[in-house]
Parts: structure tokens; C-alpha cells; sequence
């Protein structure tokens, strides 16, 4: 950090009002607030924030090129690295693309498990959040509880798909494989445990004053700024929007369950807290109407064109392992056309605008990361505000680098 | 859905005349093809005619047909709130050509068109501010081309003599493998090697 404070007087010699020049501050690309590696090239008049000029792509891995060199199943890997907290909403967005292409619709108990899986990845999302938001304005002890809470939900997604994280489990037809026994029981379990820990974070923050101090009035954004700077998700219904695309646009099993969209009043930083808080008590009740609703039956397109056969079964049949072998090294033709298909992800629309040669590999398949979009406002919104502001809105945003520079 | 659709595409077409190339629905999406230069004018049309109502800039991004005459497309992603719908507007345009920045009319494009800056080197005239957003400080070419390759053209190194990171000419100890999986019972549209007697002969007889 330095500052310049250049004191100049007339050449005349006469005591003049001193001017004080604005001073460029470095933000990042290092800054533990930064939610990742940002540069954010701040302009300063003393305290106070007169522009914000976010550096991206310092994590830029091209995503978009090398999905245009993949078959769509060696694709779907990709979305999760890119919003690392929260992978499955992300494969779920270009399943539902691919899908759409091919013509196809997963079958029932695949739809289910797939609103499960992304609702406890919307929590899971919304813990990192908020808790290291927390932290950012100084309250730690929420960190520390919500990811003891995080560990148990990647628990279920390592016992469901093997991986922790990366978890390539949401496939173009479904998922996967089905999910194991007893798996079921344990998330109700959990969802009768967590209310708690949400209660006890609340505890915590909602009327905590330091908390209420550094986000009350803090990056508001109205409802015509925030639909011309194309916000969506938390941040579009804490400005008062009632706009959520599993209501609006229900894909698989959303027309099917039950829930409330949280919207707030002012569209400053807290009431974007609130929304995220009452999202998870949400994203509750969906799972477990996703558990008590789930069907029997498989959990993948029956056609081996597009899903591959069973292991059992190409013990003994010549044509499944055949099938086998293309999909894995040829993989399937996809028809030729287009489509912009959205999931409404933790952090906002989340789009995969996907072009089709009719090859076996994407010709264009561009990733719209909510996040991009908010960073984007970073200047808009902190504008006028003091620097530790900045570190509550960028709290806020919820953004993570993964997705802004893919 | 689809009429909905439909009567949409025909309103459009209707309001902004000569600026509409063609007009397109498939898979319950509709697209809209423009005029460049209007490009500004059918936004505006689109974001505050009472029957469209599209808020939301959703997505905007390049795509590259080295093939055509005009090798790129931009492709806008539209949202309407109240109507509940989506539409992608098209502009073909070349290296050289610009396309009008839609910056004036929805905030959200700024990035957008710096990003199709960055990696296509589609030019937008009027952008506030066009500086390259995702690529490295004074990298070089535009990495989303369709003839820029997947290796890129150099690699990153850290100098432990010079204590700096140097740029250096990409070296790979083995090609990229690129494998073409079409198939040659459906993807062939040229002879097999052996079969172009029996065609020439049919050839000659007709």
C-alpha cells in the first residue's frame, strides 16, 4: 500500500488550497478477501472509493477452447472446476443442453436425484458464502461451524459419485450410476440436524450490530440496476425480483416439488445474506421432497447409444461392449443446432450456450458464470464507498474465480 | 410456447423491418438474425417495446465460422422478466468490420464484448473501454479462433538467473494428438480408395 499526498502550492508563492491527488491502490492479486485471484486496481480519494477496475483471468485455463477438442462426456468434467463450490449445478446445466440436442429427457428417479443433488450443492454453496463473507468482516466462529457442516454434505457427494469434489456425476441422460443404499436415510438425517447450525449462524449474524454495521446500506442495488447489470439469482431477488428460474423455467423434477423464493427489501449486502440463509432453509425442504418423492427405476436414458450398458452386461454381450467402446472413445453424434439452456445455480443463471455440428465434439460451447456478471458492477457498486466496503461487497457478490475466468 | 413464439418472431420482423435478416425457431428457442449496424436500434426496440420487454442482457459472446464470408457471429442472449421468454439476436460481422457496442443500452455488455475483444478480435465501436480482459498482460493473437491452435504459441517459465517469468516458444515432447472420430461408414463424402472405377464407369454410361 502507498500513498501519494502531493501538497502543491501556486508558482506564485501564495498559500493555495491544497490539492490532494487520487492515489491508485493495489488490491489483490494476493488478498485473502479477493475470494480468489483478483487484481482489483482501486482509485482512492483518501478512504473512499472513486473507481474499481477488477483484473480477471489470472486463472484463465480456457475452458471454452478445450471443450471444443472433447467429446460431450469428456466435457462435463470441465464444469466442475469451474465454480469449485459448487460443481453438480454446473454438469447439470450442460446435461440439460446436451439433452435438449439429443432430443432426450432423463428418466424420473434420475430428475430427483438430481434436484437433490442440486440443492445439496446450493447449501453447500451458500455455507462457503456466507461464512467466509463472515470472516471477511470479522466473525469467524461461523466459518468454522458451517464447514464442519460442508465436510458432511461433500461426505454425501463422495459417497455418491467417489469424489469429494470434482464429481463428474450429472451426465448428458441422467446420472452416473444410482445412489447407494442407505444414502437416502443419512441426507434426511442431515436434514434434520442442520436447521440447527443454521439457527446457531444466525444467531450469530442477523441482529449481530458489527454485522448489521458492515452490510446494512452497504452496495445497494436497485431493481433497474440490478436487471441492466443482467443480476440474477441472490442478488437479483435481494433488490426485490421475485425471479427464480426453477420457478420461472422449472427443468427436471421442479415442477414437481414445493418452495418458497426468498426476495429482499433494499438490495444491500445484507438482505443478500438474508436471501442466501432462508435459500438453504429451502433447499431443506426440497431435499427431502425430493427423497420421499423419488421414484424407483433407472437412472439413465435407456439407449446405449447415449448411455453406456452395465458392466454386467458386457461380461457376456458383444454388442454392449461394442457400445461401450464407441461411447467412450468415439462417443455419440450430437444433431446440429443450438441452444442457450440455463439452471438457476446457487450463485444465479448459470447458461451453457452450446452450438452443434452434428460432430461428436461442440463447435461452440460458451459457460455464462453468473459471478462474471456481478464482478462486472464491482465498480458501479462500490463506488463512493469506503475501502472496507469494498471487502463487504465483494463478501456479497459471491464470487468465485473459477467460473469468472473459466 | 412455440406460437407464443411465433407471434413474437412476426412482431419483430414487422416492427423492425428491413433490420431483421431472418427469423428462426428450433428447439422452442428463437433467434433473430440483424442487420449490423442496426444492432443498436433492435436492442433498444427489443428492451423497451412493451410486447418484448427484454431486461436482461442474459449472454453475449462470439462464435467463429472460419468457412463463411463473414466468419464471425455475435450472439446476444436475451431475457424478458415479465414474458417470461428468451431470445438470441445474431450479427455476423469479420476481423475487420465493427459491430455497434450494445454498452449504451445494457450495462452489462461492457465485459461481454471485452471478453469476444479478448479471444475472438471482434471489434465493437463506441465500447467505453475495449482492453483485452481474460489473456495475459500483452499477450498476443486472439486464443478462441478456430485456426488458433490448442497449444497456444508459447509457455510460461520462471528464470531462477533472471528471478523473473519468461515467455518462450512452446516445445512439446509429444504432438497433440488430435484423433478425427467420424466414422467412414457416415461422416465420408469422399471416395475410398478402389471405388472410383465402378463411379466413373456409371458416370460414363449415363
Amino acid at each position: 500500500m502507498s500513498e501519494e499526498r502531493v501538497q502543491t502550492n501556486d508558482e506564485s508563492g501564495l498559500e493555495g488550497p491544497a490539492v490532494i491527488k487520487n492515489f491508485m491502490m493495489n488490491f489483490g492479486p494476493q488478498h485473502p478477501a479477493a475470494h480468489g485471484v483478483m487484481r482489483l486496481v482501486l482509485e482512492m480519494d483518501g478512504e473512499v472509493i472513486e473507481r474499481a477496475d477488477p483484473h480477471v483471468g489470472l486463472l484463465h485455463r480456457a475452458t471454452e477452447k478445450l471443450i471444443e477438442y472433447k467429446t460431450y462426456l469428456q466435457a462435463v468434467p470441465y464444469f466442475d472446476r469451474l465454480d469449485y463450490v459448487s460443481p453438480m449445478c454446473q454438469e447439470h446445466a450442460f446435461a440439460l443442453a446436451v439433452e435438449k440436442l439429443l432430443g432426450i429427457e432423463a428418466p424420473p428417479r434420475a430428475q430427483f436425484i438430481r434436484v437433490l443433488f442440486a440443492e445439496i450443492t446450493r447449501i453447500l454453496n451458500h455455507l462457503l458464502n456466507i461464512t467466509t463473507f463472515a470472516l471477511d468482516v470479522g466473525a469467524v466462529t461461523p466459518f468454522l461451524w458451517g464447514f464442519e457442516e460442508r465436510e458432511r454434505l461433500m461426505e454425501f457427494y463422495e459417497r455418491v459419485s467417489g469424489a469429494r469434489l470434482h464429481a463428474n456425476y450429472f451426465r448428458p441422460g441422467g446420472v452416473a450410476w444410482d445412489m447407494p443404499a442407505g444414502l437416502a436415510e443419512d441426507i434426511l438425517a442431515f436434514c434434520d440436524t442442520f436447521p440447527q447450525t443454521i439457527d446457531d449462524i444466525e444467531e450469530l449474524l442477523t441482529e449481530n450490530r458489527i454485522w448489521k454495521q458492515r452490510t446494512v446500506n452497504i452496495g445497494t442495488v436497485n431493481r433497474e440496476a440490478a436487471l441492466d447489470w443482467g443480476f440474477s439469482g441472490p442478488m437479483l431477488r435481494a433488490s426485490g425480483v421475485a425471479w427464480d428460474l426453477r420457478r420461472a423455467q422449472p427443468y427436471d423434477a421442479y415442477d414437481r416439488v414445493e418452495f418458497d423464493v426468498p426476495v429482499g427489501k433494499n438490495g444491500d449486502c445484507y438482505d443478500r445474506y438474508l436471501v442466501r440463509i432462508e435459500e438453504m432453509r429451502q433447499s431443506l425442504r426440497l431435499m427431502r421432497q425430493a427423497i420421499e418423492a423419488m421414484p424407483q427405476g433407472p437412472v439413465r436414458f435407456d439407449d446405449r447409444k447415449v448411455s453406456p450398458p452395465p458392466r454386467r452386461e458386457m461380461k457376456r454381450s458383444m454388442e454392449a461392449l461394442i457400445h461401450h467402446f464407441k461411447l467412450f472413445t468415439e462417443g455419440y453424434h450430437v444433431p446440429a443446432g443450438e441452444t442457450y439452456t440455463v439452471v438457476e445455480a446457487p450463485k444465479g443463471e448459470f447458461g451453457v450456450y452450446l452450438v452443434s455440428d452434428g460432430t461428436n465434439r461442440p463447435y461452440r460451447c460458451k459457460i455464462h458464470a453468473p459471478s462474471y456478471a456481478f464482478l462486472q458492477a464491482m465498480d458501479f457498486m462500490s463506488k463512493g464507498h469506503m475501502l472496507a466496503d469494498a471487502v463487504a461487497i465483494i463478501g456479497s457478490l459471491d464470487i468465485v474465480f473459477g467460473e469468472i475466468d473459466r | 410456447m412455440s406460437e407464443a413464439l411465433s407471434l413474437l418472431a412476426e412482431h419483430v420482423a414487422a416492427s423492425l423491418g428491413d433490420a431483421v435478416l431472418a427469423c428462426d425457431i428450433r428447439l422452442d428457442e428463437l433467434s433473430v438474425r440483424v442487420e449490423r449496424e442496426a444492432v443498436p436500434r433492435a436492442l433498444l426496440f427489443l428492451r423497451d417495446d412493451p410486447k418484448c420487454g427484454f431486461e436482461v442482457l442474459c449472454d453475449l459472446c462470439g462464435v467463429d465460422y472460419p468457412d463463411r464470408e463473414r466468419r464471425f457471429e455475435v450472439v446476444y442472449n436475451l431475457l424478458s422478466l415479465k414474458h417470461n421468454r428468451r431470445i438470441r439476436v445474431k450479427v455476423e460481422t469479420d476481423e475487420e468490420t465493427p459491430v455497434p457496442s450494445a454498452t449504451p443500452i445494457y450495462s452489462a455488455a461492457g465485459w461481454f464484448e471485452r471478453e469476444a475483444w479478448d479471444l475472438y478480435g471482434i471489434y465493437f465501436s463506441d465500447h467505453p473501454d475495449l482492453r483485452r480482459l481474460l489473456t495475459d498482460y500483452g499477450f498476443e493473437g486472439h486464443p478462441m479462433r478456430k485456426d488458433f491452435p490448442l497449444t497456444g504459441y508459447v509457455e510460461l517459465r520462471y528464470d531462477e538467473e533472471q528471478k523473473r517469468v519468461l515467455y518462450e516458444p512452446v516445445k512439446l515432447t509429444q504432438e497433440f494428438r488430435n484423433f478425427d472420430f467420424l466414422s467412414p461408414w457416415e461422416g465420408m463424402d469422399q471416395l475410398l480408395p478402389g471405388d472410383e472405377k465402378p463411379a466413373t464407369k456409371e458416370a460414363a454410361d449415363e
